[in-house]
């Protein structure tokens, strides 16, 4: 049980490039919108046309452009939940649901017990003659989820499937969509932009920039060790500079960020062709009094603007050496609200002020573009 | 009064209207998958008889039909059918006219379809003229329905390509049209005006019939969506 595809198409703007292997698993394709992530999506459903490389789905040939194969999206047994759910708008719910039957059971009887079965399943009890506009957001999701398990596909993809729905109700089906994706056990690949999203749902997953994929890497990695700046990014880190290897200091591992103007120690040795460096929002510490020459990479700011957030505190501070040109100087800090009243009630803090801090060489991401 | 104009007038925009629902539908569906260049060049070609003047199209038609030349000569050969001066090359002159605008309301309609509903159906398993005729059809049901009226409309008010082609021979290819037009020529005021006084009725008619389904068919949806999907009709059917 495996879905391999290798493609290439050109979509104008840029070439997408994708080369990637799912397994028995959920599969996560993360990336911001527009780098072709739909677009995979349909190369693999059939109903867009590649340009050149191979889709294989279980040891079934579903495109190859060497040896001319092209199957119709009708014979891939491929699932595709769109960002719309894309429900028939001028047929009922239980209409809608019988389409996913149409073309595997010709027994009518059958067809309909299987479609109760489903919209029972699904809780769309008392739904059933409804159109989709009479639906809610969730219960689309649900009709068009349930349309498609009916058609027993080998590969489910879902894209993007919570972008239409907000707050609470987006939660509740995610929370739903783990217990579907459980019971369906096939290989699922699972779009999104939201990094949150493909934390919760995914077990490994790649990131997609510009219509180019990553290896894939198991979820934790991805967020804990991202590669790529782009990877970076999408994984929620705010901060990072250009940087360099700085040759003056230590054994190899220090490492000179330009946009910050400071050296750093990043703790292992650096990689030739590193370009940026990152340092999430939580992991920059204030420096407390005691601690001073006892921390590694000690840096002072000038704090630009302290921000309530709902939970938290959020501090923009520029480094004293950043490059005056560079519109990325300056550094993003979260911490709990408690721990920035301590702070503060020290050392009296406020906009304007100089404010000292530090950063683990553990906690420094070295990345390549 | 001989009714004859009437009934040939309603065969003639019936019978072109029918093919050009057709037609149109299929041209503007398989002309927008095309690519820019082709799709610019045949948009033109088929779009020219809706602001070209009657008489020139008919005057293409004569170049292309007349007994003397070469597609009138070959069907005379063989099916010893002539295609001039008969009822039914008011067919031709109208459905020519009238096809501009099935096919470019038709068009509008499908551009503006949601195509996730189509990809959905293939991936679904459904099959590609399945999908044409319950999926797309009925969302773009509205511009399509609007498109056969207008090309109703032109067809039975056609009147420049059909004296061309049809020419007027009362009781033979006599249409409303044409009748007035020799009605009038000849001094005969009086049943000009009746006979534009039914063309006027028929135009009537038409009209309000359509706003009817229209209106109805809105009540239905509004029925449907307070009663919660009680009606188990298809709104688009």
């Amino acid at each position: 049980m495996s879905l391999q595809v290798d493609v290439k198409k050109d979509l104008g703007g840029f070439c997408l490039s994708i080369n990637f292997e799912a397994e028995l698993e959920v599969m996560g394709i993360l990336g911001a919108s527009g780098c072709g992530k739909s677009m995979t999506l349909r190369c693999i459903a059939g109903v867009v046309k590649p340009d050149q490389g191979r889709i294989v789905l279980n040891g079934q040939t579903l495109f190859d452009s060497e040896k001319g194969i092209n199957l119709p999206p009708q014979k891939r047994h491929v699932g595709l939940l769109f960002q719309n759910y894309a429900l028939f708008p001028n047929m009922t719910v239980k209409k809608n649901l019988m389409m996913g039957l149409k073309a595997v059971e010709k027994d009518r009887k059958k067809a309909e017990a299987a479609v109760e079965e489903m919209i029972d399943r699904f809780y769309l009890t008392g739904l059933e003659n409804h159109r989709p506009s009479q639906l809610s957001g969730g219960q689309q999701q649900r009709a068009a989820l349930a349309r498609i398990l009916l058609t027993k596909p080998e590969l489910l993809m879902l894209d993007e499937p919570f972008s239409a729905l907000d707050g609470y109700l987006r939660w509740k089906l995610e929370l739903e969509l783990m217990d579907i994706l459980r019971e369906f056990g096939g290989p699922t690949l699972f779009v999104s932009h939201s990094r949150d999203e493909i934390y919760r749902l995914c077990d490994r997953a790649c990131v997609m920039d510009k219509g180019t994929s990553t290896p894939v890497v198991p979820v934790k990695d991805m967020f804990e060790k991202p590669k790529t700046l782009s990877a970076c990014l999408l994984s929620g880190c705010k901060n990072y500079s250009a940087a360099k290897p700085d040759r003056n200091r230590g054994e190899g591992t220090w490492i000179y960020a330009c946009d910050w103007g400071v050296s750093l120690d990043c703790g292992c040795p650096i990689l030739e062709d590193m370009s940026h460096i990152g340092v999430r929002s939580h992991y920059i510490h204030l420096l407390g009094e005691d601690e001073a020459g006892k921390v590694p990479n000690e840096m002072e700011c000038r704090i630009h603007r302290i921000i309530e957030d709902v939970f938290n505190m959020v501090v923009m501070a520029s480094p004293v050496r950043a490059s005056k040109d560079s519109d990325n100087s300056q550094l993003r800090l979260e911490m709990t609200k408690a721990q920035w009243e301590d702070y503060a009630g020290q050392t009296g803090a406020k906009e304007g002020d100089m404010l000292r801090i530090w950063i683990a060489p553990r906690d420094i991401l070295v990345l390549k573009n | 009064m001989d009714w004859y104009p009437l009934y040939n007038s309603l065969r003639i925009a019936l019978i072109s209207s029918v093919i050009v629902f057709f037609t149109g539908i299929f041209a503007a569906y398989y002309i927008a998958k095309l690519n820019r260049v082709v799709k610019g060049i045949l948009d033109v070609i088929l779009t020219l008889p809706l602001v070209l003047p009657p008489t020139v199209v008919g005057y293409f038609l004569l170049l292309l039909l007349g007994t003397k030349r070469p597609f009138g000569i070959w069907f005379l050969e063989h099916f010893g059918v002539k295609l001039v001066m008969t009822w039914y090359s008011g067919i031709f002159a109208a459905a020519v006219v009238a096809f501009p605008l099935m096919y470019r309301t038709a068009r509008g309609a499908f551009e503006s379809f949601d195509e996730t509903l189509a990809y959905s159906g293939q991936t679904l398993g459904l099959g590609n003229a399945y999908i044409f005729w319950n999926i797309r059809m009925p969302a773009c049901r509205q511009g399509i329905l609007a498109g056969a009226v207008l090309a109703f409309a032109r067809a039975l008010g056609e009147y420049g390509a059909t004296s061309m082609l049809a020419g007027y021979t009362p009781g033979r290819t006599a249409t409303i049209s044409t009748t007035v037009y020799q009605l009038w020529r000849t001094d005969n005021g009086v049943l000009a005006f009746q006979w534009v006084m039914v063309n006027v009725a028929i135009s009537a008619a038409v009209l309000l019939t359509v706003n009817l389904l229209e209106q109805k068919n809105r009540e239905k949806v509004k029925r449907a969506d307070e009663k919660g999907g009680g009606t188990k009709g298809c709104r688009c059917r």
